[in-house]
């Protein structure tokens, strides 16, 4: 059934501090509300139950890609088109504008944000995994605490739990730039290519020297209550030179790291198998 | 139970022109634009973001109508399928749709013909791969998309001949 329209309140508050005084002034009364990407398919199907929102897409201190020699930091509110038009992003961090790319359709990408995507809290998001991979900061604001940083792999606690209070925004995303000697791979499965929501969808950063894997990130999407960093796969193949017995191994060990299920979307037996196939596809990829 | 909140005065410019409406804050522009502002041409299939057929521009944007609460169209300018010809003549798309039969029950047109424009705009010579990606969250249920696709086809080889 739709939603009451009259019962929903929507605020727009002329600048940030505003913004955050409303928020922490009756902590949990108001929720942001940016893209309005998930929050309107809920609220147009009468499941939006929380009914006070702020919006903030206006706010500049959110917006906007920067860059500096160590980081590029993204504003909550960036698009997904503003990641994949912006050239550093495209080049050092390709896993992230694979899933800006691969989000919904072009409608979509212009309207739904990369905080939105990370608030949200979904197992089934895809910028998570390629978040994850890119050893992603976020930093959360409110008028009481100031700025407060933590790694996106804490942030991330339980089925749609995470560690922000409910007088915070998430400001930035910011991510660490690394060498170029780094190599990515992303890769999301759905039932069609555009507008399908994951069934699994797996990122890694490597680096690969003389055939071994010097260091690396892992990470998964749709196999667990939260996206899942993989590090005990990690570790399985940290230092060792990549051929089969490895990726064997490395199978192996993720399919004791993550705990698909079956639901609308797929099975667990499934997910697995494809993550297995893709993180072998990505190994197999790099060890050439 | 529910609480009543107020209207709000939302101003904005709609094909060119200014106007004012009075909605509930998170009233869906899609509700907006066919009831207030009669402009019938933008159609509701899903009410939830997939399948393209409420598109409108806004700030030069492509959107879903349906997603966007009013009141985060204050100020802005929007650009409707009714906004798209110019008076009697219509759009280089338009024409290319009419020609390769890009329309048949035509729910979906209006919101293909702003993907398509919207596409144009900012990529005046796409290849086939861009505008199969600039379609990709329009859904069709009549013209088995390739006549659509053939239609955007014709558009971009007209916009380049006639440039
Ligand atoms: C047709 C369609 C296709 C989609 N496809 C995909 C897909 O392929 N992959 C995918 O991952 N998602 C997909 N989505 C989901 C959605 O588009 C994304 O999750 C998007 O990034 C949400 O961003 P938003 O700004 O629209 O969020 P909103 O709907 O505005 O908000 C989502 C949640 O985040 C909170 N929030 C937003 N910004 C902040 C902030 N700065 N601080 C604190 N809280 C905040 C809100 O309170 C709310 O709980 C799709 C949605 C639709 C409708
Ligand atoms: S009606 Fe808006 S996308 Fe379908
Ligand atoms: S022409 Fe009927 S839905 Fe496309």
């Amino acid at each position: 059934m739709r939603a009451f329209v009259p019962a929903y309140e929507l605020r727009a508050p002329p600048t940030l501090s505003a913004t955050l005084e409303l928020l922490g002034s009756e902590p949990g009364a108001w929720r942001a509300f940016a893209g309005g990407t998930d929050l309107m398919v809920l609220f147009e199907a009468g499941k939006l139950a929380h009914r006070k929102y702020l919006s903030i897409r206006h706010l500049p201190e959110l917006q906007g890609i920067e860059v500096t020699p160590a980081h590029v930091t993204l504003g909550a509110l960036t698009t997904y088109t503003e990641i994949q038009r912006h050239e550093t992003l495209r080049q050092e961090f390709p896993n992230l504008r694979a899933a800006a790319r691969e989000t919904g359709g072009v409608a979509i990408q212009n309207r739904g944000t990369l905080g939105g995507n990370v608030a949200n809290a979904s197992p089934a998001a895809d910028t998570p995994p390629a978040l994850i991979v890119y050893d992603a900061q976020l930093e959360l604001i409110s008028a009481a605490g100031g700025s407060r940083w933590l790694a996106y792999s804490e942030f991330h606690t339980g089925y749609k739990q995470t560690l922000m209070r409910p007088d915070e925004l998430l400001g930035r995303i910011r991510l660490p730039r690394r060498d170029e000697s780094w190599r990515h791979y992303y890769r999301k499965v759905g039932t069609r290519k555009a507008q399908a929501i994951s069934k699994t969808c797996l990122a890694g950063a490597v680096l690969v020297a003389g055939g071994r894997v010097r260091e690396i990130r892992l990470a998964v999407g749709s196999v667990a209550p939260t996206v899942v960093r993989c590090l005990q796969t990690e570790a399985v193949l940290r230092g060792r030179q990549l051929n089969a017995t490895v990726i064997h191994d490395a199978r192996e060990s993720l399919a004791r790291e993550i705990a698909p299920i079956d639901d609308v979307r797929s099975t667990a037996s499934y997910r697995l198998r494809v993550s297995q196939n893709l993180l072998e596809e990505m190994l197999t990829e790099f060890s050439a | 139970m529910s609480e009543n909140n107020s209207k709000v005065k939302i101003s904005c410019i709609v094909n060119g022109d200014p106007a004012v409406v009075e909605a509930y804050p998170m009233s869906r522009l899609l509700d907006v634009l066919r009831e207030e502002l009669r402009l019938t041409g933008t159609k509701e299939g899903c009410g939830e973001g997939e399948c393209g057929a409420c598109a409108v521009l806004l700030d030069g944007e492509l959107v879903n109508s349906c997603l966007v609460p009013v009141l985060q169209a204050e100020g802005a300018k929007m650009t409707t399928i009714e906004g798209v010809a110019s008076g009697e003549e219509l759009h280089a798309v338009q024409q290319a749709f009419v020609a390769a039969g890009g329309a048949q029950c035509g729910i979906c047109t209006p919101g293909m013909v702003l993907a398509a424009v919207s596409l144009l705009e900012h990529n005046p010579q796409p290849n086939e791969a861009d505008i199969r990606h600039a379609l990709a969250g329009n859904l069709c249920r009549c013209t088995g998309y390739m006549k659509i696709f053939e239609s955007v086809l014709l558009a971009c080889r007209e916009g380049r001949e006639g440039a």
